[in-house]
């Protein structure tokens, strides 16, 4: 049975709340909002400098509710999970997080997500997109039930350096010694709190998952407790910067998905997509095993490329061209400023054989400033690694600020 | 552990055993393995009361090219006709019943018009079913990732239906994707006519007369014509002697056929099918695994879904396979008299089919999984051709029967059986009076006895529906419609794969073509 969110026939308006709505709403000065998967989800509640830095200097809260969420659990859990990832999921053990990709029969990138071991034979699937028929199909012969529990469930993501003082100033005894990818249920009123320490900004940061009833109550303590640690609600748009300087992609918009392209040749595989390390081919049958076997034997077509671009105009949309700066060689699927980082990062997706690491390209540039557009040719360099990873992203115990 | 040999095929039916006579010829060490005590899959011949023997699956040969006969000299190792070309005769109630022969439409009251449009429209479709059997002898084209022989297969399959003519090409573009009943119906002034015509074009399928799709199995079935065949033929001994002389066939050639030896499963190892394992434990290994089952029990069954890709699965899980035809097997003490047909033509082909409407409504309890309460029938008389198939002066009936869904409501319990029966035998009386009385012991199969006997799921004769989706680069999924599934050395040679089913034997010579080929060029 889905549980999934409706409304009256009556009620004229065409978008969900999520269960911390009232809250987020009272909070939301620009009253700035966006649809994520039919939620009613802030993009901004203030200036975007404050939340951005709330992220990286303090405690940022940001509502993760409308996150697709499928409960899978039977006998076969394990065994159809595998099936579903690229990945050898059985080295998720229980009481951990793993991330991981699903592809379609092409070895095409369906969608990324997250994968907690919550219990024996139980797990949660957090995706971008739905992909419940996806699932139900790779469950033809496996003895498994898969119910969308993306209404049922809510949840907030909690980043930043304060964030564990935080919680442990809410109650969470214990908490700092919670590993990265770990996950640990703490009482919550009548309840309880499901936290993990996963998070989509590249700091040290947790997710606290529990039922719509408790969401309220939730909010509230987090709120009193980070109030010292200068807590703060954000939206979607200073998230996004805190994930491309940390290097994360994101669906639909570095890759497309491949259920939901109609072009042939605009998906991509996990290969090209930089994410070799998730694909296990010694694990056995998974979906597209062999079309991806068939490509690390042939050759991939794109590589995806974290690009440190010159100046400081992010090359959103840009064209990358070639070191003759003739030939257009790519495109930029993510760019941003980072504030903390001090550069100008990209994120591209190359025709192969350029980007290897270390190769200089060009990013052209289009800015306007009162209604005069401008083009620049930046330099842009590839770079192995992402431009923000703090140590205490990965310390355990977690450092106390 | 053996390894003795090169190739491996599960089920020794009618393509599993030309597959493995065109592979033994070119050098392959093959071995076919059958889980029952004879070759032949659902052509066979089975004593169904004692004394009284029938072909119990497919009764007529029809479509199985006369060209691969030769090649394979079927003559030298066993295969004689009782009969050639019969005709069909479409029973009236009142007698009046109608003859068709080739392109010769006779009944005592049948117009001159709807004469000459029937000769019409039987070189007509003789035309366009020649484009199609062309295409049926070749792997279908691939669309995706074409070579230069998918484009050449293209390009003939274009530049045949270009060279019927402007008109002709025109019309079977118009009439390829409509339903039986409205082209019958625009042809033919004669009742008779037009129900004898739209039951051919139902047969065998789950489909009714007013069914887009039907034109298109009308034009399959008579791709017989183009075969060689002027109408159904009965070999001596049913068609169980047809596939001893297919094994004999392919025996001479080398391959070796071991019966009551079936599969329970393929082995897959990294992706690569290695061997089977026996319903006895044995393990066999082969660098080439070829199934002559349907795709459903070949993927499902005996290599598992969990090998196999999701989106593959859930097409596989697509094909439609609802079997909807029953035989009817009757042990006869007399021959049965038909009042109004010249005694000379009982031993056609006869078909018991009322009217378009009639036939529309037998179908429409189908959807809500209810049998016809008035069915349709082709049936024969073997023993007025081949009297050794029952005592002196005794005869059998052979009965294909629709509709009949192997998915019940309340299941074929022995009180569904009766009273299907007993509807059939009602329908029966209607043209052949008194035949209740001669009827000494009878037989009734419906679908799901059908999938037990021959191990195809559904019941369904041709591993999966004719129709324009699931022909051609549809069947049996799209792209993996030549011959070679998504585990590395697995093949399949069977009525699921193109062209298709019927006795017809093309998929497995295409298939053994393919792998001898895909050989050749490695």
């Amino acid at each position: 049975m889905n549980t999934l969110a409706t409304r009256p026939a009556h009620d004229p308006r065409a978008m969900l709340e999520t269960p911390f709505h009232p809250r987020i709403a009272a909070a939301n000065g620009l009253q700035s909002w966006y649809n994520w998967k039919g939620y009613v989800s802030a993009e901004r509640l203030d200036q975007i400098e404050f939340e951005y830095f709330a992220i990286r200097n303090a405690t940022a809260v940001f509502d993760i509710s409308p996150m697709t969420k499928y409960r899978i659990e039977g006998p076969d859990s394990e065994a159809f999970l595998n099936r579903l990832f690229t990945r050898d999921v059985r080295k998720i053990r229980e009481g951990r997080v793993g991330y991981g990709v699903w592809c379609d029969d092409a070895g095409q990138v369906q969608d990324d997500g997250t994968l907690f071991h919550t219990g024996p034979d139980l797990w949660r699937l957090c995706s971008q997109e739905r992909c419940l028929d996806w699932l139900h199909w790779s469950a033809l012969g496996y003895d498994v039930r898969i119910t969308d529990e993306t209404a049922s469930v809510a949840a907030l993501a909690v980043q930043g350096p304060t964030s564990c003082s935080t919680l442990r100033a809410m109650g969470l005894s214990g908490i700092e010694t919670l590993k990265p990818f770990e996950l640990r249920s703490f009482p919550f009123h009548d309840g309880e709190l499901m936290v993990s320490r996963t998070g989509f900004t590249g700091d040290l940061g947790y997710e606290i998952w529990t039922s719509t009833a408790l969401a309220l109550p939730l909010w509230d303590a987090l709120f009193a407790a980070g109030e010292h640690f200068l807590i703060k609600p954000i939206g979607s748009a200073a998230l996004n910067i805190a994930r491309i300087e940390a290097g994360f992609i994101m669906a639909g918009a570095d890759f497309v998905p491949a259920e939901q392209g109609v072009r042939h040749g605009r998906s991509r595989s996990p290969f090209e997509l930089g994410l070799d390390w998730l694909v296990d081919f010694d694990k056995g049958q998974f979906t597209g095993r062999r079309a991806l076997l068939a490509e690390r034997a042939s050759g991939s077509r794109y590589r995806f490329v974290k690009l440190d671009v010159e100046g400081n105009k992010p090359a959103t949309n840009s064209f990358i061209f070639g070191a003759g700066q003739r030939k257009v060689v790519g495109t930029v699927t993510s760019a941003v400023w980072c504030p903390t980082a001090k550069s100008n990062v990209a994120m591209a997706s190359l025709d192969m054989p350029y980007g290897r690491p270390g190769e200089e390209l060009w990013a052209e540039i289009y800015y306007m400033r009162e209604l005069k557009w401008t083009r620049v040719m930046a330099r842009a360099k590839v770079m192995e690694t992402p431009v923000f990873d703090p140590p205490r992203r990965r310390q355990t115990p977690a450092p106390r600020f | 552990m053996t390894d003795t040999h090169d190739v491996i095929i599960i089920g020794a039916g009618h393509n599993g055993l030309v597959c493995a006579a065109t592979l033994a010829k070119a050098g392959r060490r093959v071995v076919v393995l059958e889980r029952a005590d004879r070759p032949g899959g659902a052509a066979r011949t089975r004593t169904f009361a004692p004394g009284y023997s029938v072909s119990s699956g497919a009764h007529f040969l029809n479509q199985f090219p006369v060209s691969l006969i030769e090649e394979l000299q079927l003559a030298k190792h066993g295969l004689r006709f009782a009969a050639k070309g019969l005709a069909t005769v479409a029973l009236q109630a009142d007698g009046r019943h109608l003859r068709l022969d080739g392109a010769k439409a006779a009944a005592t009251d049948l117009g001159a018009v709807d004469q000459q449009a029937f000769a019409e429209f039987h070189a007509e479709i003789a035309s366009y079913a020649a484009v199609l059997a062309g295409a049926f002898g070749r792997r279908p084209p691939r669309l995706v990732d074409s070579d230069w022989r998918d484009r050449l297969g293209l390009l003939k399959l274009g530049w045949d239906i270009r060279t019927l003519g402007r008109d002709r090409m025109r019309e079977v573009l118009r009439i390829g994707l409509m339903n039986i009943h409205d082209l019958a119906s625009e042809r033919f002034e004669d009742a008779r006519l037009r129900s004898a015509v739209a039951f051919d074009a139902v047969l065998g399928t789950s489909m009714g007369p007013r069914a887009p799709n039907t034109v298109m199995s009308y034009l399959y079935r008579r791709t017989a014509d183009a075969f060689g065949h002027a109408g159904p033929s009965i070999p001596v001994g049913g068609m169980g002697a047809f596939a001893d002389a297919l094994a004999a066939a392919a025996t001479a050639r080398g391959a070796e056929i071991r019966l009551q030896a079936g599969v329970a499963s393929i082995v897959v190892h990294e992706g690569r099918a290695t061997g089977v394992v026996l319903d006895s434990g044995e393990v066999l290994n082969a660098s080439t695994v070829i199934s002559n089952a349907d795709p459903r029990t070949t993927l499902k069954g005996l290599v598992g879904y969990r090998e196999l890709d999701a989106g593959f699965v859930r097409r596989v899980e697509g094909i439609r396979m609802r079997g909807m035809a029953a035989k009817l097997h009757l042990a006869l003490d007399a021959l049965p008299s038909i009042p109004g047909l010249d005694a000379a033509n009982a031993g056609d082909r006869l078909v018991l089919c009322p009217s378009l409407e009639g036939l529309d409504e037998a179908m429409n309890p189908s959807k809500y999984r209810q049998f016809s309460a008035e069915p349709v029938i082709e049936l024969c008389i073997p023993t007025l051709h081949d009297p050794s198939l029952a005592p002196p002066g005794k005869h059998v009936i052979s009965a294909v029967v629709q509709y009949a869904p192997v998915d019940l409501e309340g299941g074929w319990t022995a009180a569904a059986r009766a009273e299907f029966e007993a509807r059939i035998m009602a329908r029966l009386e209607t043209v052949m009076p008194g035949i209740g009385s001669l009827v000494s012991s009878s037989e009734l199969c419906v679908a799901p006895d059908i999938q037990s006997e021959f191990g195809i799921h559904g019941g369904h004769w041709h591993h999966g529906e004719i129709s324009v989706d699931q022909l051609l680069m549809m069947r049996p999924v799209v792209l993996f419609s030549q011959y070679a599934m998504p585990i590395d050395g697995l093949w399949l040679c069977g009525a699921g794969a193109h062209p298709g089913g019927g006795v017809m034997g093309l998929a497995g010579r295409n298939c053994a073509q393919e792998i001898i080929r895909k050989r050749a060029s490695a």
